[in-house]
């Protein structure tokens, strides 16, 4: 869920759980098994109506096979799955790695730096719909802000942003950057923060300054971080439904929807929901994998999500 | 710009290192200024067509040649017929955040009691559970809710929105909760025990006070998640009366003649709760999750 993003914490490596003897030995006894079953029952209700359930009828849903085929002989379909390899590929991998390289800048002391975090920030704060609506405002017709900019700055005409497909792509993709850079850019800042300060003190000695000192010292060990950053990313963004829905919905025609939007076309305006099930599942073959990587790093190293 | 060369450090005139701490900050005045540029552009085109007095944006100009906070009276007095309810569908907005907030945090908190006090046998089961919700992309499980929605009676009523974004809230209120739980002492629950606790004491009196400030910051997480929050807002809710502010905002785009100005105005005013609980709360959030030990 790319929104989950929104305030999901602060992540830093952290010891690996400790073993400690729960009060409770064990095993639980009598009257406090009952306690502690009636303690889950909430989220066990929870996870089973509106997890398992949605889950299984979701499979239901795109049980048919001819589904599809249906879906790979449609041209828009397979233009979609194009675009959301696009826009997950050099989405999230930019992001990240303009995110890493800000991190670094934003450790600065100095307090202009520091005040100039609390602008950068304003991106992830605001609500998505309300931002790429404002986004889409800026590039739609060449009234839009941006070409009159470009007007005002060449006295050329801008380009239509909305109608040339690879322009329309290449927005939802900076306008996705746009938006979760600062989240990111927060996580690698707290991962940079929980690096002793010894570690480079011992790295100056040794003659390490400047570039030498990320790629020597900064990366490897945030490189743990990063990766599961980057796999989580990967695996939200798959699902982004926002991004595309607000800043182009698809514009040129059809041309740069992604999946999610896909499905939700498909679903809610032309009423075939089962086709849109099965387009959403068409990325399992990606996302499964990922999933797998993420819980295994994430439990092997005890990263703090 | 290092200053060293093959490990051997070179000795160079203050002046060297005055032109070069010159250089960065100068490097790093532009850099800033690129950020500044980047982060306000789209938010600066908002307020600019908030502040225009005609409905038409699309005006070529860079600056509304007459600004006037005319847009906002109309929001704020409902004085145009998609905003007709908009102070309701406020309120609407707050009861989902809420809601969606004291549901989390109940039982995301019993859950990771449980699982981290306790020791329920099995209780890994429960924490792969919510690993995996966490990492599923809520859009994907759109179209199967919506239609379970409509199976369990959910049709049109706040409560479906709720319980969905609960769903996708409570993993990570059970992360934080067990991350952050492995901070407060077990001898706690221990000596507890001994002077006859039972578990639900241990819980409400020793493990929830303890807990504050990851309580705050999962709480304020789940209630700007339920906030900003559009696709399940939109599948679920449909009337003016059920609606969202989300929702409310969207049905501008439906029409091409919508007057854009009263729209922003509208985000803008949609998007100020969000806004200030951020920065209101970003540290104290961030110093829930990474203290690492509890105070006092």
């Amino acid at each position: 869920m790319s929104s989950t993003q929104q305030v999901f914490g602060v992540a830093r490596p952290m010891a690996v759980s400790q073993s400690r003897r729960p009060p409770w030995r064990i095993r639980l006894q009598g009257s406090d098994t009952a306690w502690a079953i009636a303690f889950v029952i909430p989220y066990v209700a929870v996870f089973a109506a509106f997890v398992v359930y949605p889950v299984i009828y979701g499979l239901w849903m795109g049980r048919d096979p001819s589904l599809y085929g249906l879906l790979f002989s449609d041209p828009v379909y397979l233009t979609t799955a194009m675009n959301t390899l696009m826009f997950v590929a050099i989405g999230v991998n930019v992001a990240m790695f303009l995110a890493f390289l800000l991190s670094g800048f934003f450790m600065s002391r100095s307090w202009w730096v520091r005040s100039l975090l609390v602008i950068y920030l304003i991106p992830w704060a605001l609500p998505a719909m309300v931002v790429f609506t404002a986004i889409h405002f800026m590039l739609v017709t060449q009234w839009g802000l941006l070409d009159s900019l470009i007007r005002e700055i060449t006295g050329q005409d801008g380009p239509l942003f909305l109608v040339n497909e690879w322009l329309a792509r290449g927005a939802n993709i900076v306008s996705f950057i746009w938006k979760w850079m600062p989240f990111w850019t927060l996580v690698f800042i707290a991962a940079r923060m929980a690096i002793p300060q010894d570690i480079y003190d011992a790295a100056d000695i040794d003659g390490a300054s400047g570039y030498k000192r990320m790629i020597y010292v900064t990366f490897p060990l945030l490189g743990n971080v990063y990766l599961i950053s980057t796999l989580l990313a990967t695996v939200w963004t798959l699902g982004d439904f926002n991004t595309v829905f607000f800043v182009t919905n698809g514009a040129p025609g059809r041309l740069t929807d992604v999946l999610a939007t896909y499905g939700f076309n498909e679903a809610f305006n032309f009423g075939y929901p089962n086709l849109g099930v099965a387009a959403m599942m068409t990325a399992l073959p990606v996302m499964i994998p990922l999933v797998i990587l993420l819980m295994r790093r994430v439990r092997a190293t005890g990263v703090q999500l | 710009m290092s200053v060293t060369t093959a490990g051997h450090r070179r000795i160079a005139s203050p002046l060297y290192y005055r032109m070069r701490r010159y250089a960065v900050e100068a490097a790093c005045m532009v850099l800033g200024f690129v950020i500044v540029v980047w982060s306000v552009t789209p938010i600066y085109n908002m307020v600019m067509i908030a502040l225009d007095s005609h409905a038409d944006i699309f005006s070529g100009q860079v600056w509304p040649e007459n600004p006037s906070l005319e847009s906002f009276r109309v929001v704020v007095t409902q004085d145009f017929w998609y905003l007709a309810r908009f102070w309701h569908q406020f309120g609407n907005s707050f009861f989902v955040g809420l809601m969606t907030m004291f549901l989390t945090l109940v039982i995301g908190s019993l859950a990771s009691f449980t699982v981290g006090r306790m020791r329920l046998r099995n209780g890994w089961m429960l924490s792969n559970a919510a690993l995996m919700t966490y990492v599923i992309p809520a859009s994907f499980l759109a179209i199967p809710l919506y239609r379970i929605m409509q199976i369990y009676g959910l049709t049109n009523s706040l409560w479906a929105v709720i319980l969905s974004i609960v769903t996708f809230a409570t993993p990570y209120a059970i992360f934080i909760f067990s991350q952050y739980g492995k901070s407060i002492p077990m001898e706690l629950d221990e000596s507890a025990r001994i002077d006859g606790a039972n578990p639900f004491q241990i819980y409400f009196r020793i493990y929830l006070p303890l807990m504050a400030p990851a309580l705050v910051a999962v709480g304020t997480y789940a209630l700007l998640l339920a906030w900003n929050e559009y696709l399940y807002n939109f599948l679920m809710l449909s009337t003016p009366e059920s609606m969202t502010v989300a929702v409310a905002l969207a049905q501008f785009l439906n029409s091409d003649e919508s007057p854009w100005n009263y729209m922003m105005a509208t985000a803008i005013i949609y998007a100020l709760p969000p806004l200030i609980l951020y920065y209101g709360f970003r540290r104290y959030m961030a110093a829930g999750l990474t203290m690492g030990g509890v105070k006092g």
